[in-house]
């Protein structure tokens, strides 16, 4: 079944990720290697060791500075990346918003794990969840092979909306997991993401430009709408990116995915790795003749509340499943999921919240099944349960 | 594979350090040479050099999907029987399927330890033919032999040259064939 042009390898997610950042080649990655870093950039500094990339590894000495250091060479015209996990990213979450907000195209490839405290870094979302208002444009993987497409989608969604774009990958559950995926050619990747084009360079020095500028009381509120749109943008330019990179390796993405959709009546909505339990699970209950679906969440920030209140409009009884938990509020993905709802149907689902996973917590299929089998059975409430 | 079944699993208990590790990403690696799909993982557990720890496999001719470990697996590998004490090793291991254990004691003997198990129990001095061949006693390339000839998961080529793909730059020729050969010792061991 080889492609031409493709090459099958046995990788975890995390050497899948540097896999893609091989073929394309950053030209700086600041990196902070310490716990709770992710296996993506020992493999990228292997890489650069055994002299496989001209990347330029800056070492800094924390994650803010990691960032930070990726601002500064984004700005000054360079392909700037980096990778972050769990408390890493909230180190650096004061410099999140900066990005987004000088319109830097930065990729940061995640694996999502808890936050402290107590100390937990295991798989869940919670990590990803605490960033997701900072402007950052936010792609969830379920297997290997999505977190390695998801990497170089990404960059190309960056440089094209200028915008940063945060592919996410569940910690250990993908990262650590080896699967058997497929190897574009490293020419096909190359031509793919193409160079970057830069409209405003820092180094620029026959065009001086002001990067971060003071913004008061009388222009602040406009650059947020700007950004907002540029967000907006972003699920256009998603859609587009997504169907060229279907021509060059035959594999699909969508903002989101469905699966036995058409005719279900019970319905779970995920994001991430579990998508994929989930996926068994469905089928192990439609050989029952039970008429469930799932769908799966891709494209989470921005959100596609439009076209996923679209595909639920048919839905009777929906169970939104969490990774993550937002103490005094319900999780993340079921408030979307409402919002979706609310305003593209009149008609009112029968909706449950489930958290699952957090620190790593195992979700076996039993499990899942349990949430058709409430959904079944009309054990339908506005509480948010627990998968524990 | 010989149980013919769409999913294959294997669950690796060892104590860190031992290679369960290298172990089941070597048959994963293999299996995908063949053109099967794998999800090769560990129990995420802190990884503390002679703390129990497992490793789970799942090899299929389709593509696999379902991220949970695994549970009720097909065969078993034990590389360190001091781990029976506290792990059910036996867990959900039918009369059917394998358990594979890292013994100088006789199968018979090791069954009072696992004696809920039905199925068949393979005891290989994997230390002891590993020092032999190798000089050193790591037990896991002698216990992926004995897999491989009693699951036929994949075949005994696809893992020596997986492993000289791998091992072959980074521990040399000399090493790379003395491993080679352990692993053919436990395929033949039986």
């Amino acid at each position: 079944m080889q492609k031409n042009n493709t090459k099958i390898r046995a990788l975890t997610g995390g050497y899948a990720v540097a896999e893609a950042w091989r073929q394309i080649q950053p030209d700086v990655m600041a990196v902070y290697p310490i716990t709770p870093q992710t296996t993506i950039i020992e493999t990228y500094a292997k890489m650069k060791a055994d002299g496989l990339v001209a990347t330029e590894i800056v070492q800094v000495e924390s994650e803010h500075s990691a960032m930070s250091a990726t601002i500064g060479a984004c700005a000054a015209g360079a392909r700037a990346v980096t990778a972050s996990s769990s408390q890493g990213i909230l180190y650096m979450a004061e410099t999140l918003p900066v990005v987004s907000g000088l319109g830097l195209p930065i990729v940061m490839s995640v694996s999502s794990r808890a936050l402290s405290a107590p100390l937990n870094i295991h798989g869940e979302h919670g990590d990803v969840m605490a960033v997701r208002d900072l402007g950052w444009v936010q792609i969830f993987a379920e297997q290997v092979q999505d977190a390695y497409d998801d990497t170089i989608i990404a960059l190309k969604l960056a440089e094209e909306i200028n915008a940063p774009v945060m592919p996410i990958m569940d910690g250990f559950h993908t990262s650590h997991t080896t699967e058997r995926i497929e190897i574009l050619d490293d020419e096909v990747v190359k031509k793919f993401v193409g160079e970057r084009k830069v409209q405003q360079s820092l180094t620029d020095f026959e065009n001086p430009t002001t990067f971060g500028t003071l913004a008061l009381q009388n222009t602040f509120f406009e650059f947020k709408i700007d950004q907002e749109k540029v967000m907006q943008k972003a699920k256009a330019a998603y859609k587009k990116i997504c169907g060229e990179f279907f021509k060059i390796s035959g594999r699909k993405y969508e903002m989101f995915e469905t699966y036995h959709l058409e005719d279900a009546t019970s319905v779970i909505v995920i994001m991430g790795a579990t998508g994929g339990t989930a996926k068994d699970v469905v089928d192990k209950l439609r050989q029952q003749g039970k008429k469930v679906g799932l769908l799966s969440v891709k494209l989470f920030r921005p959100f596609p509340y439009e076209e996923i209140g679209q595909a639920l409009s048919h839905i009777s009884r929906i169970a939104v499943l969490d990774r993550a938990i937002s103490f005094g509020a319900y999780p993340p993905l079921y408030q979307d999921i409402v919002s979706s709802l609310y305003h593209s149907s009149s008609r009112k689902p029968d909706l449950a919240s489930y958290i699952y996973g957090l620190g790593g917590r195992d979700t076996m299929q039993k499990d899942i099944e349990k949430v058709f089998q409430d959904l079944e059975d009309g054990e339908i409430d506005n509480k948010v349960k627990y998968l524990v | 594979m010989k149980l013919n079944k769409d999913t294959f699993e294997i669950i690796f208990f060892a104590r860190g350090g031992q290679g369960a590790k290298t172990a089941s990403e070597l048959v994963a690696h293999g299996a995908v040479a063949e053109g099967k799909f794998v999800k090769a993982f560990p129990f995420f557990g802190p990884e503390r050099s002679g703390a129990p720890t497992k490793m789970f496999l799942r090899i299929s001719g389709k593509k696999l999907r379902t991220q949970e470990p695994v549970t009720d697996p097909d065969a078993v590998v034990v590389m360190d029987e001091t781990v029976i004490g506290s792990q059910d090793v036996s867990k959900n291991l039918d009369q059917h399927e394998v358990l594979i254990i890292n013994s100088k004691r006789e199968g018979e003997e090791i069954r009072k330890d696992v004696p809920h198990f039905k199925g068949k129990i393979y005891a290989v001095d994997a230390n002891g033919i590993a020092s032999r061949i190798t000089g050193a006693s790591n037990p896991n390339m002698v216990l992926v032999g004995q897999l491989i000839k009693v699951t036929e998961v994949i075949s005994l080529e696809s893992a020596a040259e997986v492993f000289r793909g791998v091992f072959l730059e980074k521990i040399g020729k000399d090493l790379t064939e003395k491993n080679i050969q352990a692993m053919e010792a436990g395929y033949d061991e039986l």
